[in-house]
């Protein structure tokens, strides 16, 4: 698969790839809580997106399982974390 | 060798790439956290789903799979990324972190005043 499609997919993942660093350096400076807090999210949706070009790139079905793996996992973290922020708790048993 | 499907599975995926940068610059370079939290939900959502439908179209034609898991994966990239970008950023306003400078029209903050006791 040395032709014209390897290369646009390849630089596909090089520009992901590039986006995740400079995510990274919002994530370390950024000057609120919810900024990290957003950089952590779309890592975590360019992680699903860089999923799904490695399963071009390596030709299998088997990373499928992976992409819905992470969508979950990044939607759960995203969630508790902004609760934790909001009331300090991330379980509440009080329905306000 | 230039075949058709690859154009379509290209085009996708460069159009994917696109809006995933475009997210990154705007998270980068937009002044306070809810216009960053309006480009990476949007730009990133557009983003996964191009190139999600460039690998299910690659995973159809050439190893002629139907993918459910792509298609599952689309649809709860896209109806939980607004429920996460609405956590944030009611987290965001009621911990006060500050507006942009450049703001010129709040209408939450004559709602959440008057809702207080």
């Amino acid at each position: 698969m040395t032709d014209w499609f390897s290369v646009v997919v390849h630089v596909c993942l090089f520009v992901t790839t590039i986006s995740i660093l400079l995510l990274l350096y919002r994530a370390v400076k950024g000057p609120s809580n919810p900024d990290r807090v957003v950089a952590l999210d779309t890592i975590g949706i360019n992680l699903i997106a860089i999923t799904g070009i490695m399963a071009i790139i390596l030709d299998t079905v088997q990373l499928n399982d992976i992409i819905l793996l992470i969508g979950i996992l990044t939607f759960i973290a995203t969630v508790s974390v902004a609760k934790f922020l909001e009331k300090g708790v991330i379980i509440d048993q009080d329905r306000d | 060798m230039l075949s058709l499907i690859k154009i379509v599975i290209s085009f996708f995926l460069i159009a994917g790439t696109f809006f995933i940068f475009s997210g990154t610059l705007g998270v980068l370079r937009f002044p306070d956290v809810y216009s960053r939290l309006h480009a990476a939900s949007k730009a990133s959502t557009l983003g996964v789903s191009g190139i999600l439908i460039g690998a299910f179209i690659y995973v159809l034609s050439e190893m002629h799979v139907f993918s459910g898991k792509l298609i599952l994966g689309i649809l709860f990239v896209l109806l939980t990324a607004p429920v996460a970008g609405h956590m944030i950023s009611r987290a965001a306003y009621r911990t006060g972190v500050p507006l942009s400078d450049k703001t010129v029209f709040n209408e939450l903050e004559k709602k959440e005043s008057s809702n207080t006791p």
